[in-house]
């Protein structure tokens, strides 16, 4: 597939980093997401899982965020949103692990693999296992976009005490 | 038993769920009614654990493969103290965190700890055990920092840091133990250190080593002990109670015990450290106490002392038992762990009722203070009832805990470790009457004279916690003593019966 580069308009200079790595990081953001997903959807069967697959997807946002300002990528992901994304995804895990106490043999009991086989070596197998990767990717990567949010809404404390 | 698991899931899944319900309803009591039936559930769990004994499987793996929770005697002692007090505390804050910002944060953080808390007493594998220590230590510091003033960051600071060389340690030596046995099932590692027999060589002196450090952190023993006075008088008063009535306890005390009674085993230097580190810690955190003008760190080094006496306890029960002589090391470690519940039941209700002086009076300075006992009548009898078990006046629980700690140590022979915890009892007594001659008795300050009870809310906790000051106590009676105490000191007794009860063989 040919990626076509049209010419465009310089942008005025605004937040961020120079053009080059704008552009840059304009091309490969999709992939870097992409990367994430793929990561995360194919735990079960390939090398990564839940957290790497997170942490792909939170450097994703970082990156978007070091090189726009973070006005971009708030766009997309807003910090009171990427809180909801951080809570729901502890709780999808502990409501998986929950419903394996109550379908199961205890807590975190892969009850799916029972009830839905599924294929081996298939995107469709291994029961709950790629679901609780998908909540641990939710609960990786908006908790790791929010801890290097906040290290940089810190602002320099003056020995005095208050800000400068 | 198979509901065991939710002594961990429910805190942990609050510890998520209430930070959500601040954007929705900001102002609604919902958050405070959820987080009452939340540590409501557990400590009925708790109190229903008493009667389980044996291990739970998580995702069905059976031990040595899968993680697995372990309810025996000592945890479940152990779920009890933390999940009734955090109940208390959970009915105190409702009324006293009401004016601070979204209480759906202050909730999250705290049943974070409680999860951690309870992963920890609960958990079977060292790595896990681990993580729930983590866990329970990172949701403390922010806790600590809750205030966001600038001593209190300061202070959570100094405990981040204190705290994560701790957790290095910890790791550390759970790194050295894997590498040592090739387990991590604490079951395992028992047995398979009893099976090459005495000792276990120079990497399991290296490893306890490191257990004694990091845990001892967490425990505020006196050469780690630095963060305590300014984590514990710069938290929020519900967590300051959390802290230093259950925190220190089940990170440090409960660790110490479980890892040198159950996996390493004891041997002649570790139980001489535990012995002279307490000790120490009991002489210096009242010696520091003596002197102090701020209530809370009064209270904060009172901690440190009242530590020390259990630690100690921990070390005479050891040294006890490799001597061979079961019946009075039992007696040892009985009393203990009974002087642990005490002192988690007086130290959570003296801290409570620092808050609730504070927001009365508007100062922690003692000296500024005086005649409360005619302003806030309830606050300085529950307070009365706290110091004089505290300080081990006999009615009271801890008089009891502190005689049974010194009877076992004269019976095992160890007359100047009997003679340090008699004067330090003395010198308890002495800064706590201190503290009621300055703050509770004499004449009103005018300043003063519009000062008014605590809310009944915060006098319904600490006078529960009261009663508990005299009625705890009569854990030591026969009838309840086989039902709490005793369980405790056999699992403390019989170092592997505990790899047999998680294996089963």
């Amino acid at each position: 597939m040919g990626m076509e580069l049209k010419p465009r308009a310089i942008p005025p200079r605004g937040p961020g980093m120079s053009l080059i790595v704008k552009e840059v990081t304009r091309l490969l953001e999709p992939a870097i997401f992409i990367f994430g997903v793929y990561i995360t959807l194919t735990g079960h069967l390939t090398p990564g899982g839940g957290f790497p697959g997170g942490v792909i997807l939170a450097c994703g946002f970082i990156l978007v965020v070091l090189a726009y300002g973070g006005a971009r990528a708030f766009r997309r992901l807003p910090p009171e949103g990427a809180s909801k994304y951080d809570s729901g995804g502890a709780l999808l895990f502990l409501f998986i692990g929950a419903l394996g106490a109550i379908f199961g043999g205890g807590f975190l009991y892969n009850f799916l693999r029972v009830y839905l086989p599924g294929e081996p070596f298939h995107l469709k197998s291994a029961g709950t296992i790629p679901l609780l990767n998908i909540a641990i990717a939710m609960k990786v990567a908006a908790s790791l976009f929010l801890v290097v949010m906040v290290l940089t809404l810190f602002k320099p404390w003056s020995a005095e005490g208050g800000e400068r | 038993m198979s509901l065991v698991f939710l002594l961990v899931a429910l805190p942990l899944g609050g510890g998520f769920f209430l930070p959500l319900l601040d954007k929705f309803w900001e102002e609604s009591r919902a958050k405070e009614l959820l987080a009452w039936a939340i540590t409501l559930t557990t400590t009925v769990l708790a109190f229903l654990s008493l009667g389980w004994r044996g291990i739970y499987q998580m995702s069905g793996w059976p031990p040595p493969i899968g993680i697995n929770l372990v309810v025996d005697g000592l945890s479940a002692a152990m779920l009890i103290v933390v999940n009734a007090i955090a109940l208390l505390v959970v009915i105190y804050s409702s009324k006293y965190m009401e004016d601070w910002t979204p209480t759906g944060k202050f909730y999250g953080l705290f049943f974070l700890m409680l999860a951690g808390m309870n992963g920890v007493i609960l958990t079977g594998d060292m790595f896990n055990l681990f993580v729930f220590l983590e866990i329970a230590s990172i949701a403390s510091y922010a806790l600590v920092g809750f205030r966001r003033g600038g001593e209190e960051l300061e202070a959570a600071f100094k405990y981040l840091v204190l705290g994560s060389i701790g957790s290095s340690f910890v790791i550390f030596g759970v790194g050295l133990l894997y590498a040592a046995t090739g387990n991590l099932n604490m079951a395992r590692i028992s047995l398979v250190l009893a099976e090459r027999g005495g000792g276990g060589g120079a990497l399991i002196g290296i490893t306890s080593a490191f257990f004694l450090v990091g845990f001892g952190l967490k425990a505020a023993l006196v050469p780690f002990h630095a963060w305590l006075p300014d984590a514990h008088s710069s938290a929020p008063a519900p967590i300051s109670a959390m802290l230093s009535g259950v925190l220190i306890k089940v990170l440090g005390v409960y660790c110490l015990m479980r890892v040198f009674f159950n996996v390493i085993g004891i041997g002649e230097v570790q139980a001489n450290l535990l012995i002279w580190g307490g000790a120490i810690s009991m002489v210096l955190g009242a010696l520091l106490a003596v002197g102090q003008e701020d209530f809370k760190r009064l209270l904060a080094y009172s901690s440190i002392s009242q530590v020390g006496y259990i630690v100690m306890a921990l070390g005479i029960g050891g040294s006890l038992l490799l001597r061979g002589e079961e019946a009075i090391a039992g007696l040892a470690l009985l009393g203990g762990f009974f002087h642990l519940i005490n002192h988690a039941a007086n130290k959570a209700l003296l801290f409570l009722n620092s808050g609730a002086i504070e927001e009365a009076t508007g100062t922690r300075d003692l000296s500024k203070m005086g005649g409360l006992f005619h302003r806030m009548p309830l606050t300085g009898m529950t307070t009365l009832f706290g110091v004089l078990s505290i300080a081990g006046i006999p009615p009271f629980a801890g008089f009891w805990s502190k005689l049974i700690i010194i009877v076992a140590a004269l019976w095992g022979g160890f007359y100047p470790e009997a003679a340090i915890l008699i004067a330090v009892s003395v010198l308890t007594l002495a800064y706590y009457m201190r503290v009621e001659r300055e703050a509770f008795f004499g004449p009103v300050p005018d300043r003063l004279k519009s000062v008014r009870e605590a809310p009944a809310m915060m006098n319904l906790a600490t006078v529960v916690l009261a009663l508990g000051a005299i009625g705890l106590g009569a854990l030591y009676l026969p009838g309840l003593r086989e039902l709490v105490l005793q369980p405790v000191s056999q699992v403390l007794l019989e170092g592997l019966r505990y790899a047999r009860m998680v294996l089963g063989g």
